[in-house]
Parts: C-alpha cells; sequence; structure tokens
C-alpha cells in the first residue's frame, strides 16, 4: 500500500491538465477585457466620428450613472443606427461560435460547422421563402421562426444522412454538406424567381451577409432565439464532454444520449436561425473560433462553449466594424469578408490535420 | 440543471456471491443473424468470470447485453436483480462500466481528463474525486502521462488509460471487452492482477479473453462460448480439458500442467 501511495503522491504534479483552468479563466477574462473596448470603439469609428469618452457618456447617461447626453445628431448616429448594428454583430457572432462549438461536440467531429455543412443554406431556405412569397404572419419574427424551422429540417437530415454506426465520418459529412449546400441554393434561385423586384433586391441585400439593415426591431427580432439558444448551451458542457468518448461509453457514463442530442439540435437550429435571419449566410465563424480556443486551452466543453460565444461575438464585431470603416465610403459585406479570412485558415487545418495523422477518415 | 433533476440512487454493498449480472435464456439478434442462442450465465460479486471462445462466439454481444446496450430478442437480462431495460442510464452508470474493444476519443483530451471522465456519474467532492482517479492511474501504470493528449499515446497506452477511466467509475460490476489485446506482456499480468484485486475487493469482473492460458490463471470461473451458447462453465480446472477446447476451436489443443507451479498452460497442439 505504501508503494501504491507514493505513486499516487507522484501523479500527483503530472495530473494538471494541459492549459488547465487557469489558462481557460484568463482567455474569459481577456475576451471579456477586450469586448469592453471594443464595443465603445466600434461606436465611435464610422463615416461620423464620435469621440470614445462621448460614447461613455452617453452609455452612462442612458444608464443613469451621470454622464452626460450628446447632441441631437450624434445621439441619434450612436443609438439609432450603431448600438443596433453593434448589438446585432455580438448577437449573430456569439450564436454563431457557439452554434459551431456544439455542432463539433454533437458530431463528435471538428469540422462540423453550420455553413460548411449546410445548416446555414438551409435555414436560408426559410429565409428567403417568408421574404419572396411576402409571408408576414408572425410579424418581425416570420423570418426567424421560418428560418428555425427550415434550419432544423437541415439539421435532421444531415444528421441522418451523414451518420452511421454512432460516428459521422469526415468524408460522408462534407459530401452531405456539399449536397444539401447545392439544394438550398437551387431552392433559394426558385424562390427568387418567383419573387418581385423589390423581394429580390431585399434577398439579395441580406444574403451578402451584411447587417447594415440593424433596426432595434431587428434586434428583438432574433433576440428570443438567441438568448435561448446561448442560455441552454452552457448547460450541456459536461455531457458533450463525455460524447467525446462515442455514443455508448457516454451511455455508460450515464448519458442520456438521444435525448442529449435532440436538445442540442433543437439549440443549434435556434442559434443558426438567429443568426441566418439576420445577417444572411455568415460563414467560418464557427469553424474558427471554437478551433481556436481548443488550441488555446483545450477541448473542455465548460470552457468552450461560453468561450466560442465570446470569441464569436468579438470577431463578429470586429468583422463588422472593418467591413464599414476599410473601404469608406462603401462598405464590404460582412460575409465575404468573414469566408475571405475564414478559408485560408479551413486549408491550413486541412493541411495541419493531413500531415499529423493522414488526413481525416 | 442539476438542482432539477433527483439524483440516481447508488446501489446497495454486495456481498460476495451475490449476483450482479444475470442472463436468462438471453437470445441476441443483431441484424438478421442469432448471435446469442439461449445463453445462461450468472455473474457474482467477488469473481472474475472470463469469458472466452473463437472468434463471432458472441462474447462481446454477451457482454453488450450484459451492459444493457444490446437488448434481449427472448430471455431476460438482469442487472442487480432488475430487468435489463427498466434501469436509466444514469443509474446503469453506478452500477456497472464497460470497457469497449477499442477506445476512440473525437478531441484531443489529455489522460488526465480522460480517467476524470470516469468519475461523471458521481456527485462526490473534487478531493474524492482525485484521489480515486490517481488511485486508477496508479493501478494501470498511466500516471507517468497524465498530462499528455491521448491521441498521442501508443496503442498499448490508449487501452490502459481507458481501463483507468472505467476503474475511476468504481461500479460493482465491470464489464471488459479484450482489456489486454493491445498489451505487452508485463502489462497483461498488470491488467488481470488489477482484476483479481477489484473480485477480492467484491466486485464482480467478466473479461472477453483470447489467451486461454491468462484465463486459466487469473478467472475463478470460465464460461466457454461457441456459436452463440455456452459449451461449458465452471473453474478453469473443469472446463479447460483438451476435448472441449480442441472442439470448440476445431484446432487440436494441449493442455499441461506448469512443471513448477501446476497450473494448467493451454497451448495449441504443435507438430514443428
Amino acid at each position: 500500500m505504501t508503494v501504491l501511495d507514493k505513486q499516487v503522491e507522484a501523479a500527483a504534479p503530472a495530473a494538471a491538465p494541459r492549459g488547465g483552468r487557469g489558462t481557460a479563466w484568463l482567455i474569459g477574462a481577456g475576451l471579456v477585457a477586450a469586448l469592453l473596448v471594443l464595443v465603445p470603439v466600434a461606436g465611435a469609428l464610422g463615416a461620423y466620428p464620435i469621440p470614445v469618452g462621448d460614447v461613455w457618456a452617453s452609455l452612462q447617461h442612458r444608464a443613469g450613472l451621470g454622464g452626460a447626453g450628446l447632441d441631437r445628431v450624434a445621439e441619434s448616429v450612436l443609438w439609432n443606427v450603431r448600438f443596433p448594428r453593434i448589438v446585432l454583430a455580438l448577437l449573430v457572432g456569439a450564436s454563431l461560435g457557439c452554434a459551431g462549438a456544439l455542432m463539433q461536440g454533437v458530431f463528435g467531429n471538428p469540422l462540423a460547422e453550420p455553413g460548411v455543412i449546410g445548416i446555414s443554406a438551409g435555414a436560408a431556405v426559410g429565409a428567403v421563402a417568408s421574404i419572396a412569397f411576402g409571408i408576414t404572419f408572425l410579424g418581425t419574427w416570420t423570418v426567424p421562426a421560418f428560418a428555425f424551422l427550415a434550419g432544423l429540417a437541415t439539421v435532421l437530415l444531415v444528421y441522418a444522412l451523414s451518420r452511421s454506426g454512432g460516428r459521422s465520418e469526415v468524408v460522408t459529412l462534407i459530401l452531405t454538406g456539399i449536397a444539401v449546400n447545392a439544394f438550398a441554393g437551387a431552392l433559394i434561385g426558385l424562390f427568387l424567381f418567383f419573387a418581385d423586384a423589390a423581394a429580390i433586391q431585399q434577398i439579395t441585400f441580406w444574403q451578402l451577409g451584411s447587417l447594415s439593415q440593424a433596426t432595434w426591431p431587428k434586434v428583438l427580432a432574433v433576440l428570443p432565439c438567441a438568448v435561448v439558444g446561448l442560455g441552454l448551451a452552457p448547460l450541456y458542457s459536461r455531457r458533450l464532454d463525455l460524447l467525446a468518448l462515442g455514443e455508448r461509453p457516454a451511455r455508460h457514463l450515464g448519458v442520456e444520449v438521444e435525448r442529449l442530442r435532440i436538445v442540442l439540435i433543437l439549440v443549434i437550429a435556434l442559434l443558426t436561425a438567429a443568426a441566418v435571419s439576420v445577417s444572411g449566410i455568415i460563414s467560418f465563424v464557427g469553424l474558427v473560433v471554437p478551433h481556436l480556443l481548443r488550441m488555446a486551452a483545450g477541448p473542455g466543453h465548460r470552457f468552450l462553449v461560453p468561450g466560442s460565444a465570446l470569441l464569436g461575438a468579438l470577431v463578429l464585431l470586429a468583422a463588422d466594424l472593418a467591413a464599414r470603416t476599410v473601404a469608406v465610403p462603401a462598405e464590404l459585406p460582412l460575409g465575404v469578408l468573414t469566408a475571405l479570412l475564414g478559408s485560408p485558415f479551413f486549408f491550413w487545418l486541412l493541411r495541419r490535420t493531413r500531415r499529423r495523422q493522414g488526413g481525416w477518415a | 440543471m442539476r438542482l432539477l433533476r433527483s439524483r440516481p440512487t447508488p446501489p446497495g454493498p454486495a456481498s460476495p456471491g451475490d449476483v450482479l449480472a444475470a442472463a436468462d435464456g438471453l437470445h441476441v439478434r443483431l441484424g438478421s443473424r442469432d448471435v446469442l442462442c439461449g445463453v445462461d450465465v450468472d455473474v457474482r460479486a467477488g469473481e472474475v468470470l472470463a469469458l472466452v471462445g473463437p472468434n463471432g462466439a458472441g462474447k462481446s454481444t454477451l457482454l453488450g447485453a450484459l451492459a444493457a446496450d444490446l437488448p434481449a430478442a427472448r430471455g431476460t437480462v438482469r442487472i442487480h436483480g432488475r430487468p435489463a431495460g427498466e434501469w436509466s442510464a444514469p443509474e446503469l452508470a453506478l452500477r456497472r462500466a464497460v470497457l469497449p474493444q477499442a477506445a476512440a476519443l473525437s478531441f484531443p483530451f489529455t489522460v488526465a481528463e480522460v480517467v476524470r471522465m470516469g468519475r461523471a456519474p458521481h456527485d462526490s467532492s473534487p478531493a474524492e474525486d482525485d484521489l480515486t482517479i490517481a488511485e486508477a492511474m496508479a493501478a494501470t501504470e498511466v500516471s507517468a502521462f497524465a498530462g499528455r493528449p491521448f491521441s498521442a499515446l501508443s496503442g498499448g497506452e490508449r487501452a490502459r488509460v481507458a481501463l483507468a477511466r472505467v476503474l475511476a467509475q468504481r461500479a460493482p460490476l465491470l464489464l471488459l471487452d479484450e482489456p489486454t489485446a493491445a498489451l505487452d506482456l508485463k502489462h497483461q499480468e498488470l491488467v488481470l492482477r488489477v482484476c483479481r484485486e477489484r473480485a477480492r475487493e467484491g466486485d464482480a469482473v467478466v473479461v472477453v479473453l483470447h489467451d486461454l492460458g491468462l484465463a486459466a490463471a487469473y478467472a475463478h470461473r470460465v464460461a466457454v462460448l461457441h456459436a452463440g451458447r455456452v459449451a461449458a462453465d465452471g473453474p478453469p480446472g473443469e472446463v479447460f480439458t483438451e476435448r472441449l477446447l480442441s472442439e470448440v476451436y476445431e484446432q487440436p489443443v494441449e493442455v499441461v500442467p506448469h512443471p513448477r507451479t501446476g497450473a494448467l498452460l493451454v497451448t495449441p497442439k504443435r507438430n514443428l
């Protein structure tokens, strides 16, 4: 027994996981701090510059914490144009990052991402349908609701098609994504064919993945989906960790795997719908963000899920800020910008994995 | 979430000889094939039961049925006295631990994190968890690479880490599917000593083995499976006869006593 005790003692220091909880806390705090800096900066920059100090003052004023209101124009620019857009960027980014982390966990596959495997395109079909046919019976919630239903149907479809024997192989997953993306593209084309000129213009604008039409009603329209999704996701972190062992071992450890999968697929559809219904298809955020965090702090979902939401929000806010400031007075489409930066990362990821383990089988 | 759900009740203590898992007239179908046709097996606390038999005899299927992974087409499986289908997943997790044949992991968790996953069913204190994890890692000799990612390990190291996770679960019924398959001579002995140790502490251990010599040396009882039925069930000294093994494996087999210890040695009959 004494020998065993000694071994136990010797094991203790080595047992501290790499990039442990300390790193996670540090990164989390860093992300929050970066958001606190970037939000007022994003409020300040633009065609009508407002000093950062004034942005703070106005924020404090509205919150009833002193500060001072700005003149009429600045106040209007800040509160009717920039802040809705900032909040929307945060919501969409958080939703995409979180959905990516969840999806990779559920599929047990680091390449699963709403954009890559066609969930965003599926949700877009629902959104386009509601715009093209002028369906408005749910008011501002019509587009998100349609995006959610179509997105949900797509996740279920991809899930059913790409799984065999409890795992989803990368090749099957990607090929399924290609097929789903093609089919969704065809449906969107068909709806455009039937739509009138005004609807076509609205759809085209939306499809480019832009936040330029942000208003408070739009924020309200996606808020329920995003808040419910982001609120539920962290509750399943521990069970997602266990799912990495495979479905049966997870069940052996007490996870009700079927129920977990159904709930998480609903959450993923909610988050994707929230993102897609306002800003079209913004790809790669859900892929890049969880990957970066996994490299920095390890694969544990207790940090990865909320961390991906934070980093996703930060990345999208920064991307949107760049989209509307680098080519003044024109504005780059946000979806174009994220794809431009995200695709090379995807490529690098493929190369790296290929080098390390001879590719994904 | 945890507050809303009542914790599953842990199992009561078992005394040696209690039947912790039992198959009764068990038939299991996989696809269109009857893999098990009428198997009766009792798994008792304080005992190492080895399942042996040729490839495709139904060893892993029987283990899967005893683990409540596979449903019975006919007959029953009882775990801790209750039909397998009536337990919830969290309740089962406190009662049986399963080592799968191949250990897979989707993301690069470290060895320590993987072993810690074995504590998931328990609502115990972190200190208790740490102690159990350290013990399990010491018992399987994986403490040295606690901080390394699981994906960077060799096959034999992975197998031992997977076993450490199963040991950390501290379930009174252990179901191990070929725990020695990827291991070298030393670690095969180590793993089976761990099995004996757990049985001595009152757990029931079922282990699928291909090495009949290991089964003869370490199992209290052996069930020889042949074409979905139990061909023989009893202590290795009674079950391992040249006639039975030669017939089941369709290969002449010699069973001889060890010149020094008198323990059974099982080898294929070779004329080289």
